[in-house]
């Protein structure tokens, strides 16, 4: 069976690795040396060694942007793993134990679905909708629910349009993860349920006892998934935030300023800086996670 | 100096970027992959297509060879170069075939071509998404327009074609010393209303601040919002509006030393004054949700008579054709005096080329790009674009003793009234990206979000001094 070992895994593995090459390792090796120069995005490349660093030190939009990125980081994962989990394990174990088998409260098919809609739409899409519901004047649907004299201002309000859009990242990512947990539950034998339902288990406690303990994998994964999301969230910024980023830098993120000193400002190796740094990040968080968040994987 | 606003298409680079992320900690080598193969600046132009030079062929083109132009589709359409420029080029150059292609994101589809050494001939750069005019000079990429602009005009006999233009225009497309930019389309700059509404409930466009004041107060007691922009994407219309009264109270000395980045130059006490003037305008007669809505949403309701007063260029009537009720006839008045001792008069208004339009230097055919600009130029190519657009154009009086349309004709009046009185305005937004952010923001929070003018005054002057201070930005005079 060894004979063609080689040319089977060379079949498989060329085109992945050739396009991950040409796309994503020569792209960095080229982002890592554009950090270092001075570049305008046109013409000649000087080289500046680490002043694009040092000016990024001292620049208080890119500390005010990674705040943001990370209060995203924390909260955008908390909030959606803890609410698809819910909504996860009401859909396939929510209705209990009956005739042998777990299931979901009533109508939990169609809810599937439901909730699934989300993550069908464009996330650009999903900005210029959600742009009208915060809309801050009295054509907007959360203004239009709300009583007149208490109306907000939503995007328009620095101190409420970072929660606006956490609130849209949110909304649109749970779909994805509510699937994604069910299908790990479905994968939970339900004999274990059977057996901690016979011995008087409640349905709390057979989320926390069983559920979460045999999907800590699935959960570690949605994680990892969920931060990268929040270190990018570029095209919700983009299109919902005032004046882009605004009110003043009040909702922007690095993949924003990135996206803006590359094609805006003309400055290129500023914005391969901050890339370098966002990369250092994305890296940073998931070797932590992955670590964090290691636990002795429960054998079935 | 561009106003005309594609639609938001931002969302190519957010795929990119989206699919980056899916993937897995990809978010990063976005950025190089989009300013796509670096630096292949130093390209070989010998082989650049050229004729020779004869009386009827003043820029010596190829009159073989294609040329290549990219419009940006934006306010003012293609239909001028597709069905105006385009045959008129083709009627004299039948052999030189017009490759022409649109787009509504100008950087995102010329800078890759540019840095791969073969961009299109001739560019429209403008919109929002228009790439940064000082660095493309700067990196050698735009062809110096000195050749055109001595040629003789297209279709005015006995005139060189920098004798028909507009004054000023050539100086707006000046980069140290050169013209490498022509802003083609001329747009007079005011407050606009609604002239019916107006002669309904028998106002008058004001003069003085003081009746601006009086009138606005009128305005909120008929129900209506009298002033407003959009802050989420347009705050630099009031910008615009700023500046204005800042040149009219103190004198365009002030933009200049602005834009020349002088020492202090925004602590000039008009600055203040004007900032102080506005914010406590603003307190009163605008309504601070404007801050998140964006210019079409305020020109909406502007066209549905629930806004009186919007500062705006030229384009406006033509932006909103499809939106304005027959009720509603468009009309321009120039921004009001703040004091009676202001240096300019009342009629002194702000009027600027914009749309910036050029030549690829290390394009395949630099000349044909600059023949198109000179067809462009005619006078018959210009009262084309006119009637299509309803803007005017720099070839100056090119649509003089047309009815095309009431606020058009307003703004020939307006421009007219100002006989001398018309001055440029300020190019820092266009030179110092930086400071452009920078001025968006601090209108917003002068007018919108109870900001003073002091704060206002020390917020612009810290971001000059950044600028002046940044010695890899390139600096510009003027």
């Amino acid at each position: 069976m060894r004979h063609g070992k080689y040319p089977f895994i060379i079949g498989f593995l060329a085109v992945p690795v050739a396009l991950y090459v040409t796309f994503v390792v020569a792209a960095y090796f080229q982002t890592f040396r554009l950090s270092l120069t001075g570049w305008s995005g046109l013409g000649p490349i000087k080289n500046v060694g680490f002043a694009n660093f040092v000016s990024l030190w001292s620049d208080d939009l890119f500390w005010k942007s990674l705040r943001h990125n990370l209060v995203l980081l924390i909260l955008l994962p908390i909030i959606t793993i803890f609410v698809a989990l819910i909504i996860a394990f009401l859909l396939n174990v929510g209705g209990g134990f009956r005739g042998g088998l777990t299931r979901g409260v009533w109508g939990s098919k169609a809810y599937r679905i439901i909730f699934f809609f989300p993550q069908l739409l464009a996330l650009a899409i999903i900005a210029v909708i959600f742009g009208r519901v915060f809309a801050p004047d009295q054509s907007g649907l959360l203004n239009g629910l709300l009583p007149t004299k208490s109306a907000q201002l939503w995007l328009a309000d620095g101190h409420i349009a970072l929660a606006c859009i956490l609130a849209v990242l949110i909304w649109q990512a749970i779909g994805f993860y509510v699937v994604l947990f069910s299908a790990g539950m479905g994968s939970i034998p339900s004999e274990i349920y059977e057996a901690a339902a016979l011995d008087g288990a409640t349905r709390i406690r057979l989320f926390f006892r069983i559920t979460i303990p045999l999907l800590w994998g699935t959960i570690q994964v949605a994680w990892v998934y969920l931060g990268i999301a929040a270190f990018d969230a570029f095209p919700l910024v983009n299109i919902m935030s005032v004046d882009r980023g605004g009110p003043d830098g009040a909702t922007s993120v690095l993949s924003l300023m990135i996206y803006r000193n590359t094609f805006e400002l003309s400055h290129v190796g500023y914005a391969s800086a901050l890339g370098v740094v966002l990369f250092f990040l994305t890296l940073t968080f998931a070797a932590l996670t992955l670590r964090v968040t290691r636990r002795d994987t429960v054998e079935l | 100096m561009t106003e005309i606003f594609g639609k938001p298409a931002e969302l190519d680079r957010r795929t990119l970027l989206r699919r980056a992320a899916a993937v897995g900690l990809l978010a990063t080598p976005a950025v190089s992959m989009l300013s796509a193969c670096v630096g292949s600046s130093s390209k070989d132009t010998s082989n650049q297509s050229k004729g020779t030079v004869t009386a009827d062929n003043p820029l010596g083109i190829d009159a073989k060879k294609p040329t290549e132009i990219i419009i940006f589709n934006g306010g003012l359409g293609t239909a001028y170069a597709t069905d105006v420029d385009t045959p008129l080029y083709n009627k004299k150059w039948p052999d030189s075939k017009i490759v022409y292609s649109q787009t509504e994101t100008v950087s995102t589809v010329v800078q890759p071509r540019i840095n791969a050494g073969s961009p299109p001939d001739m560019i429209d750069n403008s919109g929002s998404n228009l790439m940064d005019m000082g660095a493309l000079v700067a990196a050698g990429q735009a062809q110096d327009l000195t050749d055109l602009f001595n040629a003789p005009s297209w279709d005015i006999t006995g005139k060189k074609v920098s004798d028909t233009l507009v004054p000023g225009t050539i100086e707006q497309g000046t980069y140290s010393g050169k013209p490498y930019a022509l802003n083609y389309s001329y747009t007079v700059y005011g407050l606009w209303y609604d002239a019916k509404l107006f002669a309904k409930h028998s106002w008058t466009p004001p003069k003085t601040w003081a009746d601006f004041l009086a009138l606005s107060e009128k305005i909120k007691q008929a129900g209506i919002m009298p002033f407003g922009y959009g802050g989420a994407n347009a705050s630099y219309y009031m910008v615009r509006a700023l500046m204005t009264s800042i040149a009219k109270l103190g004198g365009e000395d002030i933009l200049k030393s602005i834009d020349n980045l002088e020492d202090g130059a925004w602590q000039n006490p008009a600055v203040k004054q004007a900032a102080e003037a506005w914010g406590a305008y603003g307190q009163k007669y605008t309504n601070k949700a404007f801050l998140g809505l964006r210019h079409t949403e305020i020109q909406l309701q502007q066209d549905q008579d629930k806004l009186a007063f919007y500062p705006c260029g030229s384009w406006l009537e033509n932006e909103q054709a499809k939106d304005t009720p027959k009720t509603f006839e468009y009309a321009v008045t120039p921004m009001p005096s703040l004091t009676a001792s202001d240096k300019l008069p009342p009629e002194a208004i702000n009027a600027a080329a914009g749309e910036i339009y050029f030549v690829a230097s290390k394009g395949k055919n630099p000349r044909g790009g600059m023949e198109y600009l000179r067809a462009m130029l005619a006078k018959e190519a210009a009262l084309g674009f006119t009637k299509l657009t309803k803007s005017l154009t720099v070839v100056a009086g090119a649509a003089d003793g047309v009815t095309i349309s009431p606020g058009l004709t307003a703004a020939n009046t307006m421009l007219t009234a100002a006989g001398q009185n018309v001055f440029v305005g300020y190019l820092f937004d266009a030179w110092y990206k930086a400071m452009d952010d920078e001025s968006r923001s601090a209108i917003n929070e002068l007018m919108y979000q109870g900001g003073t003018a002091d704060k206002f005054v020390t917020r612009m002057q810290a971001a000059a001094d950044k600028v002046k201070k940044d010695s890899s930005i390139t600096k510009f005079k003027r």
